[in-house]
């Protein structure tokens, strides 16, 4: 099957948006997440259940999760900018913020991931062909561990957008990749950071797939001059906020926090 | 109350990332009591997935969840009850473990999490160890199994497959398509 076009691509986003849209105007729920089923989306096609989920209440091995400390993941590893002898090629950046579960308490010694491309748009990875330059001083892989306040740093360099085959002329806006651990299972995240202003969002199936405009807004970090470092680096804030986790919910004992 | 941050596929490239060492090696091969979990996971036109990611998360033999730290860390002893496999080139995936344990006189099971290109939100599915004799009642005993339509009991059942060997497939769409679970119900 031929690619379709970018305007292919924009009207179906336009169709299923205008259609979301008019739902939560007839009083319907925003959705929090993606549709997994998301045409534009050529990859979702084949990829995602027909069937409705089952609903189900977590039992204890839901409720819990693996434990993570300083013993998995060391101190530097939250820097990807001194990972080689070198330093990386582009503009280096911090990202910061805060994981929180859904009552906005802070989720601590969580194991937070991250991998991205570098400051040209390409992965180091066997399957990314895009024809920039990889960056011998640049892996793109961090990994850090939350603070007693929730809290995150990272030290990187701002990835480069880069093409993909979903359509002709497709291009991802840039992001960051994020893995996250709650503690319960049930809170469990992957999903991607992107920066503010992008111009690819409105042409992005992915980011679009998520069609409560408020909800695609939590994916996009902001610009925080207080972040930024004087003849460094340029700061953004993102803060991450897990589903429940239900637990807290039935258990009454950590009412003093 | 703050609002619940949206989720995105895990994409193609996470492979240089996420896996880690032994990651499919929750307990050592040469472990007493040492069982293979394998299985493949297909797309809605039957291919296998090459690029998917699977989480494990149980309990020991015993039924008991392990609060050890290490969770990235093989040191071929310490039971940490999680995994982590990438599919191979044909969508299979290979997890080496222990049977769980059942928590709390429930039927035994282990948490499965998938994660794909493709797929926008990662799936949570239950892989049941269970005998044949075994089925009736954990079905009916079971919150998940026994609502259930008969016919979709099975997406959830590891199959014996030789000594120590159990076979978990994962259909995403079509016929015996796999039952994934919401718990955000
Ligand atoms: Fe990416």
């Amino acid at each position: 099957m031929p690619l379709s076009t970018q305007n292919e691509i924009n009207r179906e986003i336009a169709a299923i948006s205008a259609e979301a849209r008019a739902t939560v105007e007839a009083g319907g729920t925003p959705e929090l997440h993606p549709r997994r089923g998301y045409a534009p989306y050529r990859s979702s096609v084949l990829r995602h259940p027909t069937h409705a989920l089952v609903k189900a209440d977590p039992e204890e091995i839901e409720r819990t999760s693996p434990a993570f400390g300083h013993t998995d993941v060391d101190s530097y590893e939250a820097d990807l900018t001194i990972q080689h002898p070198g330093e990386p090629l582009g503009e280096r950046i911090i990202v910061t913020g805060r994981v929180l579960d859904g009552e906005g308490r802070p989720v601590r010694n969580q194991l937070l991931e991250v991998w991205q491309a570098n400051a040209s748009g390409r992965y180091v990875h066997k399957r990314d062909q895009h024809p920039a330059p990889l960056d011998p001083n640049f892996t793109g892989v961090g990994r850090v561990i939350t603070g007693d306040d929730g809290s995150y740093r990272l030290v990187t360099i701002k990835p480069g957008a880069y093409p993909w085959k979903n359509h002709t002329n497709a291009w991802r806006p840039a992001h960051i990749h994020f893995s996250l651990f709650g503690t319960a299972f049930t809170q469990r995240l992957v999903t991607q950071m992107y920066f503010p202003g992008d111009p690819l969002f409105a042409l992005d199936p992915i980011y679009q797939s998520i069609v409560d405009p408020a909800a695609q807004q939590r994916l996009v970090s902001q610009y925080d001059h207080d972040v930024s470092v004087p003849e460094w680096a340029i700061g953004y804030r993102w803060n991450i906020t897990l589903t429940g986790p239900k637990q807290t919910w039935m258990e009454q004992d950590d009412d003093h926090e | 109350m703050s609002e619940q941050t949206p989720s995105q596929t895990v994409g193609p490239f996470f492979g240089y990332a996420l896996p880690f060492e032994r990651g499919g090696e929750v307990v050592d091969r040469a472990q007493p009591g040492a069982i293979r979990l394998h299985g493949r996971v297909f797309d809605g036109e039957g291919i296998g997935i090459p690029d998917a990611l699977l989480e494990l998360w149980q309990p020991d033999g015993s039924g008991v969840i392990s609060r050890e730290l290490g969770s990235h860390e093989r040191d071929g002893y310490t039971f940490t009850g999680f995994g982590r496999t990438e599919t191979t080139r044909a969508g299979d995936y290979t997890f080496t473990t222990v049977t769980p344990g059942a928590v709390g006189g429930g039927a035994a099971y282990a948490l499965v999490t998938l994660f794909a290109r493709g797929l926008l939100h990662h799936l949570f599915t239950r892989v049941y160890f269970l005998t044949p004799d075994e089925v009736p009642a954990a079905v009916a005993g079971d919150a998940v199994l026994s609502k259930l339509p008969p016919e979709r009991v099975p997406t959830l059942l590891a199959v014996a497959d030789g000594a120590g060997s159990y076979r978990f497939d994962i259909r995403l769409q079509g016929e015996n398509e796999t039952v994934f679970l919401d718990f955000d119900a």
